[in-house]
C-alpha cells in the first residue's frame, strides 16, 4: 500500500474557526492519525453533530455527515452496524455529546460498538456564543445566560465513560497534536467504543484557556484495564492528565447476522 | 408605581425579553439556539439584575426545556420559552402533548428555516410543520408587536374560555436582531391588564383536589373512545372561542397602551382594491411599501396580514378577500404535496366561504434568509394582476418562487 500524505485527508475547504481555535489541531492530528492509519479515504467515515467542532467532517476528505445536534453517536452506530468494514469515527463538543446528546454517550459506551468518538471539550458552547456547558466549572461566570456561573456540578467525562462501560478512553490536548495522533490512532486500532477526550480550547469565550498548556501534564503509569481500578484511581482526576487513561478488553459488539453485505454489494448499487 | 411608558431602540429579541418581563413569569427555562440566543440572554440579565424575579432554569436541550415548564405550569407557574427551528423540532414530544394538557403557556418562535439542506436563518418552515399541534399561533410584523403580542399572550392563553398554549412568532433574522424604536409600557399598566394569574380551571397540582394528570385515556370500548374524542373537541372549542378572545384582548391592550393591532387579519389599502397581497409576519412592511408604490402608479393593490394563524380567521380572511377579485399569497415555507405555500393552502380554504372562486398565486420566497424586497412583492402584484387576464385554464397551479435562479425574477 502506498503511504497516503495526511494532507490527503483534509478537504479543500477553508476552516472558518477563529483565528487560534484549538479545533484547528485537533484536525492536524486527526489527519495524521488517518494517514499512519493507511487506510484510503472510502474506507473511513466521520460523523457530527452540531457546534463549532461538528464541522470537522467538511474539512476531511473521507465520508462525512454533518448530523442532528446531539446525534452523532447514534448516526455513527447505525452506520457502522451496516458498513462494518470502515472505519467509523465521530466527533463533536461537550455541548453536543454530553448535553443534548447525552443520553447517547451512556449507551455508546455500553454498547461498545467499534467506533472512535472524539470528545472536543472547551467547557463551552462555542457555536451559540458562550453558554456554560455541562463541563464548565459551577462558578465560570463569563456568560451572559449564566452571569452568576452555572452553579451545578461538572460532568467528569472519564468518570461516566468508566461508569457506563467504555473500552478504551484516552486524554489528548490540542496543544500537543502529535501525542494526539498517537492517542487516536491507538483509538481506532482498539476493539469496541474508544473516547478520545480532546482539550480544545474556545480561545473568543474562555481565553483563559490558553493556560491549559501550563496544567496538561502526561500520565506516566500503564492504563489500566478494569473499570473499578481505573475509577479508584482516578477518583481525584483534575481532568489535565494527557496519554491512554483505560483499555479494556470487552469484545466490540456487532449484531449476528445469517448474511452480512459486503460494501462490494453496496458499491455495486451505486453502479447501477 | 409610575404609569408612564418610556421610549427604547432595541431588537425584536430585545423587545420580546421585555414583554417577557413584564409579564412576570415564575419559571423561565432555556436551551440556547440561533437566533433565539440573545433573547434568552436578555431575560437572564432582568433575573441577575433583580429586575424579574423569576427562576431561570438552564437545561440540557428542548425537549428537556418544555418538559420542565410541563412540571412549573402543573404547579400554577406563569411560564415562558423560546426556540427556533430545530430547537422546536427536538421539542416536538411535549410540545404536542401541552395542548392536550390545556396549559396555558408563552412561548416564543424565532422563526428559522428547516433543516435540511444546514441552514442557521430565517424561514417560516418551523412553526408552518407544527400548525395542527393546537398551539395558538400569532405573527408579529414589528418589535412593536412583538413586545405587546407577549403580553397579550398570557392574557389569551390563560382566559378561562381558552386554556390553550400561544406561540409568538416572529422571524429570525430581519425581526430578531433588526433594531427600531419601541415603547415600553410601565409595570403598572401591564399588571393592571394581566392580574394575577388564575390557576384554579386547568390541570394542577392543587391541594384541595390531589390528582394524576393525563392517565390513559381511550381505548378499544365505545366508552373510551366517546371520553377521548371529547378531549378533542373542548379542544376544538378552546380554538375557536380563542378567536374572541384574541379579538377582546387586542381591544383592551389598545385601552390599556393606546397601541393598536389587527387582532386576526389586518386590511391594508384594500378600499376598491382590485388585487391583494397575503403576507404573514415581518415580510408584510416590504408589502405594503410594494402596494403604497403600486398604488401611486395607478394600481389597485392592497395587504392582508395575517396575525393569528391558529385559530386561522377563516370569516376575517373571507371579508377581506371578499373586496379583491385576486390573492397573491406570499409564504415563507413550502406545503410539500400541495406544492404551494401553508398559508395560501390556508387561504384557498378560507376562500370556500366567500363563494366566490377568484384566482390565487402562490408565491414562495423569503427561504433560509433570503431577502424578499419591495421588488419582489412588486413582481408579486404584477403576476396577480396578470392571473386576474389570464382564463382560467391556461393558469398554472405551480408556484413562483421569489428567490429561486428562474428567467425573469431577482435572485
Ligand atoms: C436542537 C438544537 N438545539 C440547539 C441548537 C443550537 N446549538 C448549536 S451548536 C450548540 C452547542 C455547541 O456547543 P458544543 O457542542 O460544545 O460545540 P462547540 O461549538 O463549543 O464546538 C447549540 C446549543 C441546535 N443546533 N439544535
Ligand atoms: S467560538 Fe470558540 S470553539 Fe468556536 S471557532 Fe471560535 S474559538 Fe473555536
Amino acid at each position: 500500500m502506498n503511504a497516503i500524505a495526511p494532507q490527503e485527508y483534509k478537504s479543500d475547504l477553508k476552516p472558518i474557526w477563529c483565528p487560534g481555535c484549538g479545533d484547528y489541531s485537533v484536525l492536524t492530528a486527526l489527519a495524521k492519525a488517518l494517514a499512519e492509519l493507511g487506510r484510503p479515504r472510502e474506507e473511513i467515515a466521520l460523523v457530527s453533530g452540531i457546534g463549532c467542532s461538528s464541522r470537522l467532517p467538511a474539512y476531511t476528505s473521507v465520508y462525512g455527515f454533518h448530523g442532528v445536534h446531539g446525534r452523532a453517536l447514534a448516526l455513527a452506530t447505525g452506520l457502522k452496524i451496516a458498513r462494518p468494514d470502515l472505519t467509523v469515527l465521530a466527533a463533536g463538543g461537550d455541548g453536543d455529546g454530553l448535553s443534548i446528546g447525552g443520553n447517547h454517550f451512556l449507551h455508546a459506551c455500553r454498547r461498545n460498538v467499534d467506533m472512535t468518538y472524539l470528545l472536543m471539550d472547551n467547557q463551552v458552547y462555542g457555536m451559540t456564543k458562550g453558554q456554560a456547558s455541562p463541563t464548565t466549572a459551577p462558578d465560570w461566570c463569563e456568560s451572559k445566560l449564566t452571569p452568576l456561573g452555572p452553579g451545578v456540578s461538572p460532568v467528569m467525562p472519564l468518570h461516566l465513560a468508566l461508569a457506563s462501560g467504555v473500552n478504551f478512553f484516552a486524554r489528548g490536548f490540542s496543544g500537543n497534536p502529535n501525542e494526539l495522533a498517537r492517542l487516536i490512532l491507538e483509538g481506532i486500532r482498539h476493539p469496541g467504543f474508544s473516547v478520545i477526550h480532546v482539550l480544545s480550547p474556545c480561545v473568543t469565550f474562555r481565553p483563559e484557556q490558553r493556560a491549559w498548556k501550563q496544567a496538561v501534564h502526561a500520565e506516566t503509569v500503564p492504563p489500566e484495564t478494569e473499570p473499578a481500578a481505573a475509577l479508584a484511581r482516578f477518583a481525584a482526576d483534575d481532568g489535565f492528565a494527557t496519554g491512554v487513561l483505560f483499555a479494556g478488553t470487552r469484545k466490540a459488539f456487532m449484531p449476528e447476522r445469517a448474511t452480512r453485505r459486503e460494501w462490494r454489494d453496496y458499491e455495486a448499487r451505486f453502479a447501477a | 408605581m409610575n404609569n408612564m411608558s418610556r421610549i427604547a431602540v432595541c431588537d425584536g429579541n430585545e423587545a420580546a425579553a421585555w414583554g417577557v418581563k413584564l409579564s412576570r413569569p415564575d419559571v423561565v427555562a432555556v436551551y440556547p439556539i440561533t437566533p433565539q440566543s440573545s433573547l434568552v440572554e436578555y431575560l437572564s440579565k432582568f433575573i441577575a439584575d433583580g429586575e424579574l424575579d423569576a427562576e431561570l432554569m438552564n437545561v440540557e436541550g428542548e425537549h428537556s426545556v418544555l418538559s420542565a415548564l410541563q412540571g412549573a405550569c402543573l404547579a400554577g407557574a406563569r411560564t415562558y420559552t423560546a426556540t427556533s427551528g430545530p430547537g422546536l423540532a427536538f421539542m416536538f414530544e411535549p410540545y404536542v402533548r401541552t395542548p392536550g394538557l390545556r396549559l396555558p403557556m408563552v412561548a416564543s418562535l424565532v422563526n428559522r428555516d428547516m433543516l435540511s439542506p444546514q441552514c442557521v436563518w430565517g424561514g417560516q418552515q418551523d412553526v408552518m410543520t407544527v400548525r395542527d399541534t393546537g398551539w395558538i399561533h400569532m405573527f408579529c410584523e414589528s418589535a412593536q408587536e412583538v413586545l405587546d403580542t407577549v403580553i397579550m399572550a398570557y392574557r389569551i392563553a390563560e382566559h378561562p374560555e381558552v386554556m390553550l398554549p400561544v406561540n409568538v412568532n416572529h422571524d429570525g433574522n430581519y425581526l430578531s436582531y433588526g433594531v427600531s424604536r419601541v415603547e415600553i409600557p410601565s409595570q403598572s399598566v401591564v399588571d393592571a391588564f394581566l392580574g394575577d394569574k388564575n390557576v384554579n380551571w386547568h390541570a394542577a397540582l392543587d391541594p384541595d383536589r390531589p390528582m394524576a394528570v393525563d392517565p390513559l385515556t381511550g381505548g378499544a370500548d365505545a366508552e373510551g373512545a366517546a371520553r377521548f374524542a371529547a378531549y378533542r373537541q373542548s379542544l376544538c372549542r378552546g380554538m375557536q372561542n380563542a378567536l374572541a378572545v384574541i379579538t377582546d384582548v387586542h381591544a383592551e391592550w389598545e385601552c390599556a397602551s393606546g397601541r393598536a393591532f389587527a387582532p386576526l387579519v389586518e386590511e391594508y389599502r384594500l378600499e376598491d382594491a382590485e388585487i391583494a397581497l397575503v403576507t404573514i409576519g415581518s415580510m408584510s412592511g416590504a408589502a405594503k411599501d410594494a402596494v403604497d408604490a403600486a398604488r401611486e402608479a395607478g394600481i389597485a393593490a392592497g395587504v392582508i396580514r395575517i396575525k393569528t394563524f391558529r385559530p386561522f380567521p377563516v370569516e376575517a380572511l373571507a371579508r377581506a378577500a371578499g373586496k379583491v377579485r385576486a390573492l397573491g399569497v406570499v409564504d415563507r415555507a413550502v406545503s410539500y404535496g400541495w406544492n404551494c405555500g401553508p398559508v395560501c393552502q390556508e387561504v384557498l380554504g378560507a376562500l370556500y366561504r366567500t363563494g366566490r372562486a377568484i384566482p390565487v398565486l402562490s408565491f414562495i420566497g423569503g427561504l433560509a434568509g433570503a431577502d424578499l424586497t419591495g421588488e419582489h412583492f412588486a413582481r408579486a402584484i404584477e403576476a396577480t394582476r396578470q392571473a386576474l387576464a389570464t382564463p382560467p385554464e391556461a393558469r398554472t397551479p405551480a408556484p413562483v418562487w421569489l428567490n429561486a435562479r428562474e428567467e425573469g425574477m431577482p435572485r
